[in-house]
C-alpha cells in the first residue's frame, strides 16, 4: 500500500448505493470537475468494488490510490 | 442412437408462377430455409443473420418485404438469432427470394449442414468481450455456411466465460479467454483484484496487499486486468476455449473442452478439420457428439492435434464432463 496522501478536490460517499447508480454518480461528479482534479470515492466491497473501478478506467480516468478500510474502499480518481 | 434425423416426406408439386409452370420440390425447401407450417401452403422463410446482427437500413427493407409477403404480418426471432418471416405462401417463394436478394439478404438453411453461426456482441462494444465474435461469425458464414455434414452442425462464439452464446451446447463452440499475467513492480497492493475476481482465484497478502494467484481456479475472464488501477495485471494472450460435441434437443449433451487459448488465426482450420473428420467418421443422422462417443474422443483429438497444439490442449485423458473418450 502506498503511503502518499493525495489531496482530493471533491468527495463522494457511495456506501449503500447500488450498481450502476454508484458509477453514474461518479461519472456525473467527474463531468463537473476540471481535467487533472481528483475525486475521492468511497465504495462498498463486493459488486461496487468489482465494477466501478473497471468502468472508471474504461472512461479514461486514472485511479491514483486505493485504500481498503473496514468493509469499504476509498479511491482517489483523477479526471482525464 | 438418440437423435434421429427425419426427412421431410412431402412430395413434389407443380405450381403456376406468372403463367409458366414451375416445379417446387418440398424436399429441397428445408435446405433453402423454407420451413413448412401447420397451415396449408404456408411456410416460414428463415433469413441468414450471422451473429444476429443487421444494419438498420437492411432491417427496414426486410420489414417492408415481410409486411408484403407474410399473410399475417408477423416475424419471429429464431432461437439462433436469425429473423424468420412467417406465413409466406410457397407460390410466392421466387418473388420473395428475388426481393430479398436485391437488398443483399440471403435465406438460411436447415437440415444436415453447417448452420448460420451465432455470436454475442463480442469485444467491439461489450466491456466483457475478449474476442471479435461478430467477425468470427461472419467468417464462418462466408467460409462454411451450408457445407454438407452427416447431421446438423451448429457453431457459436462467446466473447467471454459468461458464455451467452452457449458454446457448451454447440457441435463446435468457441469461447473467448484471456490469460492474465502479473507484474510486481507496477503493483501497489491495493487489493482491488482480489475483490474483482469472482472465482476466488486471487487472494491478497495480508501484509503487502499483493495478489496470490491460484491458476487452477482462474477461468480467464480478465476481470483482474480490467479492475487493476495500475496495469500490474496484463493480458499475456487472448484466445478461444474450443468445445466439441454439445447439443440441446431431446437428449442434450454438454460439449467437451478440447483446446484452450486457440488463437484467432487457427479458428478456420479448427472448423475445417473438424468438418473433415465428421464427414469421414459420422453416420448419416448422427451428431458429432455421438460420433465422438462411438469412435472415441482420442481418435478425434489425434486428427486435430496439428491445430489444437497451438492452443495448449487441456489434459484430455480424463474429461470431466460429457462424452468419454
Amino acid at each position: 500500500m502506498s503511503d502518499i496522501n493525495i489531496k482530493a478536490n471533491a468527495s463522494l460517499d457511495l456506501r449503500g448505493v447500488m450498481c450502476p447508480i454508484n458509477f453514474v454518480k461518479t461519472k456525473l461528479k467527474l463531468e463537473m470537475m476540471d481535467a487533472g482534479e481528483v475525486l475521492e470515492v468511497i465504495l462498498d466491497g463486493g459488486e461496487p468494488i468489482q465494477n466501478v473501478p473497471k468502468s472508471i478506467k474504461e472512461e479514461g480516468h486514472k485511479i491514483l490510490e486505493v485504500k481498503r478500510e473496514d468493509g469499504y474502499f476509498r479511491l482517489k480518481v483523477q479526471k482525464s | 442412437m438418440s437423435d434421429h434425423f427425419i426427412e421431410d416426406k412431402t412430395t413434389r408439386v407443380t405450381v403456376n408462377l406468372e403463367g409458366k409452370a414451375e416445379k417446387v420440390d418440398f424436399n429441397d425447401l428445408k435446405s433453402g430455409g423454407f420451413i413448412k407450417q401447420r397451415q396449408k401452403d404456408l411456410f416460414t422463410v428463415r433469413l441468414r443473420c450471422p451473429g444476429g446482427r443487421l444494419t438498420t437500413d437492411k432491417l427496414i427493407k426486410i420489414a417492408e418485404i415481410a409486411n408484403k409477403y407474410s399473410k399475417k404480418g408477423v416475424v419471429h426471432f429464431s432461437f439462433r438469432q436469425s429473423l424468420e418471416i412467417l406465413y409466406v405462401d410457397y407460390k410466392e417463394f421466387n418473388a420473395i427470394v428475388a426481393e430479398l436478394e436485391k437488398i443483399g439478404q440471403k435465406v438460411a438453411s436447415c437440415g444436415p449442414r453447417v448452420r448460420v453461426p451465432t455470436a454475442c456482441g463480442g469485444c467491439e462494444y461489450n466491456p466483457n468481450g475478449l474476442t471479435d465474435t461478430q467477425g468470427m461469425a461472419r467468417m464462418v458464414d462466408e467460409k462454411f455456411f451450408g457445407t454438407p455434414t452427416p447431421h446438423k452442425f451448429k457453431t457459436s462464439f462467446s466473447g467471454c466465460p459468461i458464455d451467452c452464446a452457449r458454446t457448451k451446447e454447440m457441435d463446435l463452440g468457441f469461447q473467448g479467454v484471456v490469460e492474465p499475467v502479473w507484474d510486481e513492480p507496477d503493483c501497489t497492493g491495493c487489493t482491488i483484484c482480489s475483490e474483482a475476481c469472482k472465482e476466488d482465484a486471487i487472494q491478497s497478502d495480508p501484509d503487502s496487499g499483493k495478489p496470490i494467484f491460484d491458476p487452477m481456479k482462474c477461468i480467464y475472464c480478465g476481470d483482474c486486468i480490467r479492475a487493476c488501477p495500475t496495469e500490474a495485471w496484463k493480458a499475456k494472450r487472448y484466445g478461444h476455449i474450443v468445445r466439441i460435441g454439445g447439443k440441446h434437443g431431446r437428449h442434450p449433451m454438454e460439449a467437451i473442452e478440447v483446446s484452450k487459448f486457440l488463437p484467432d488465426e487457427k479458428v478456420p482450420e479448427a472448423i475445417h478439420k473438424t468438418i473433415e473428420w465428421y464427414n469421414a467418421n459420422g453416420k448419416r443422422g448422427e451428431r458429432i457428439g455421438n460420433a465422438i462417443k462411438r469412435v472415441g474422443l482420442k481418435k478425434y483429438l489425434e486428427f486435430m492435434d496439428s491445430v489444437f497444439e497451438s492452443g495448449s490442449p487441456v489434459d484430455y485423458a480424463a474429461p470431466k464432463q460429457g462424452v468419454k473418450g
